[in-house]
């Protein structure tokens, strides 16, 4: 058995993905509207990386999580009702602005300075997880920031699947083109993984898990630093969600083979 | 204004890969730097950047350049908020979808030159090779096809005789691929199901369509046995045309997501489809 893992886990809020979006101009660049009010979810891939980070804590004794999120205290305040009993961890927070149109600089360089500042991190242990990308900005820098920043010089991104051996090297699939996994063998940490969906459902809700994380959760988030984080260098010109609907015309009461005639007609034009 | 543009292609490392990115734009001396959206370039282009001392931008579908200024396009919240931005600092590194490089190098009169990066100097990491995601057989995922082929979790469901049909589904599916040489996309909760990845080896993960799948660029997109919720829907953004079959007439494609939507079992239209190809 190797010795125990120390998993940081970067991930926060986007808003919930059935939700309807509509950008607006705010003081503060574009946002969107009713964002406040909007219901929010972790981010689908760093909530992946939640639940790998979790299994692999648990095979090693003495292991354990820490979830750094940046987002709107009062927010994530909300989001952690429902996280905090998915899965054992430490909440580090950072109370900064979380959304698409913020610059991913700023973001990673709040989640470094959080990370850094954890009491005794020893990164000669630490494998640092995220989402390949968050579902608002989507732009698949940030954690590759968050590591750089760290020194940390193994990445691996869009991964969904890693085998750690007890000698500490682990084997890990990354996502490539046309349906295949580059594997590749790293030989102990620290080392970085931005995680695409991997393997593990989504653990059910555990009353006794966020009860105990919950002690955590509540004072993390009352100490939770300001971050100083908005669209940085970017200056946007416009915002618009360009007209999808399309004029769907609704076949029904046809047989099998006028449809499938009519497919295989559209199919070869 | 200097523009460059760099192509990675094969297998990479990230320690192989950063130094070697960071190194082009540094020696290029160009205020923007293109480079295409592979998952090479992904896997390295953000340390890079920052390496470069330079901004970078992923996922753009559009640039334009008038004297100085630099305006691109990119989708926020997984294709649903299309925003037009620019940056006053450069260098800056702007990486396009992969399928709009070379359109958007020639937009900007930019010839892509290729990186070959050394080995890495030093690194815990070694490339074993390349993978299929999902069991055997040729991959189900095509990006040149001319056609995505969509399969929802109703493939799995009970069906008018209360009994489910899993490998008739499958060799239905399977056989519809090899007829139409399209690729296989799959909704969430079809590849989520233990019973699907048992019965459908030919598809993974890798298949899924939405907003924690893939957006691809097909022509033409034919939906089967899916519902056409939002969070699926989001991923056909760049698919041209759209058909769907299903059983519902109420169901998200009938909402103005599809152009037809065929009111019908997918199991009968397909296997007759089958027949006539
Ligand atoms: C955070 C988050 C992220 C998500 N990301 C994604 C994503 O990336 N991609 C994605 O797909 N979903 C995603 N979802 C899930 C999404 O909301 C839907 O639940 C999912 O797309 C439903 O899949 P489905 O339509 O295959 O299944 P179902 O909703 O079960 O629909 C099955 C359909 O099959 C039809 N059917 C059954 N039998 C037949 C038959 N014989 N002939 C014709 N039709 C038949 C039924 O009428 C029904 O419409 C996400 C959800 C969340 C919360």
């Amino acid at each position: 058995m190797g010795k125990p893992l120390n998993i940081i886990v970067c991930g926060s809020l986007v808003p919930d993905p059935l939700q309807t979006l509509e950008p607006v101009e705010t003081p503060q660049g574009p946002g969107l509207k009713n964002e406040q009010m909007l219901p929010s979810v972790l981010d689908p891939w760093a909530a992946c990386a939640l639940y790998e980070a979790a299994a692999l804590a648990k095979a090693r004794a003495g292991s354990k999580v820490t979830l750094v999120a940046l987002g709107p205290k009062a927010k994530l305040q909300q989001l952690m009702m429902t996280v905090a009993q998915k899965a054992p961890f430490q909440l580090v927070a950072v109370n900064a602005p979380a959304g698409g149109f913020t610059d991913a600089k700023a973001t990673a360089a709040a989640l470094a300075k959080a990370i850094q500042a954890i009491p005794g991190l020893d990164l000669s242990s630490t494998l640092l997880f995220g989402g390949c990308a968050s579902a608002s900005r989507d732009a698949g820098v940030t954690l590759q920031f968050v590591a750089e920043a760290l020194g940390i010089g193994e990445f691996f991104m869009a991964v969904d699947e890693l085998k750690l051996a007890d000698d500490d090297t682990f084997t890990v699939l990354e996502r490539v083109e046309g349906g295949q996994y580059q594997s590749s063998t790293c030989a102990g940490f620290p080392a970085a993984i931005g995680w695409a969906t991997g393997s593990l459902p989504e653990p059910p809700n555990n009353p006794q898990i966020g009860m105990m994380n919950m002690r955590g959760v509540m004072p993390a988030l009352m100490k939770a630093a300001v971050a100083d984080v908005g669209v940085g260098g970017i200056s946007y010109a416009k915002a618009e969600v360009p007209a999808a609907k399309r004029d769907t015309v609704v076949k029904k009461d046809m047989t099998a083979d006028a449809i499938a005639a009519e497919i295989v007609e559209w199919i070869k034009q | 204004m200097k523009i460059a543009a760099f192509n990675l292609s094969g297998q990479g490392s990230f320690a192989q890969d950063a130094p070697a990115i960071a190194e082009a734009v540094k020696s290029s001396g160009a205020d923007i730097v293109l480079l295409p959206g592979t998952s090479r370039v992904r896997r390295a282009v953000g340390a890079a950047a920052m390496r470069a001392g330079a901004e970078v931008d992923t996922n753009v579908v559009d640039l334009s350049i008038d004297g100085e200024a630099v305006t691109a396009q990119r989708w926020l919240y997984r294709q649903r908020i299309l925003a037009t931005f620019s940056r006053a600092a450069r260098p800056w590194v702007i990486v396009t979808d992969p399928s709009l490089f070379a359109g958007i190098c020639e937009k900007v009169g930019a010839a892509p030159a290729a990186l070959d990066p050394a080995p890495a100097a030093s690194s815990r990491t070694t490339v074993n090779g390349l993978v299929a995601a999902a069991g055997g057989g040729e991959s189900t995922i095509r990006p040149d096809a001319k056609l995505l082929f969509v399969a929802g979790a109703g493939w799995t469901k009970k069906q008018a005789d209360g009994a489910t049909h899993l490998d008739e589904a499958a060799a239905t599916i399977t056989g519809f691929l090899a007829k139409s040489g399209a690729s296989l996309g799959s909704s969430k909760s079809l590849v989520d199901m233990p019973e699907a990845a048992e019965a459908f080896k030919f598809m993974s993960h890798m298949n899924q369509v939405g907003q924690t799948g893939a957006t691809p660029r097909h022509a033409k997109g034919l939906s089967t046995c899916c519902h056409g919720e939002e969070p699926h829907v989001v991923g056909w953004r760049f698919i041209g045309e759209r058909r769907a079959v299903n059983l519902d007439a109420n169901c998200g494609w009938a909402q103005g997501k599809a152009d037809v939507l065929y009111v019908a079992d997918a199991f009968e239209v397909m296997k007759k489809v089958n027949e006539l190809l």
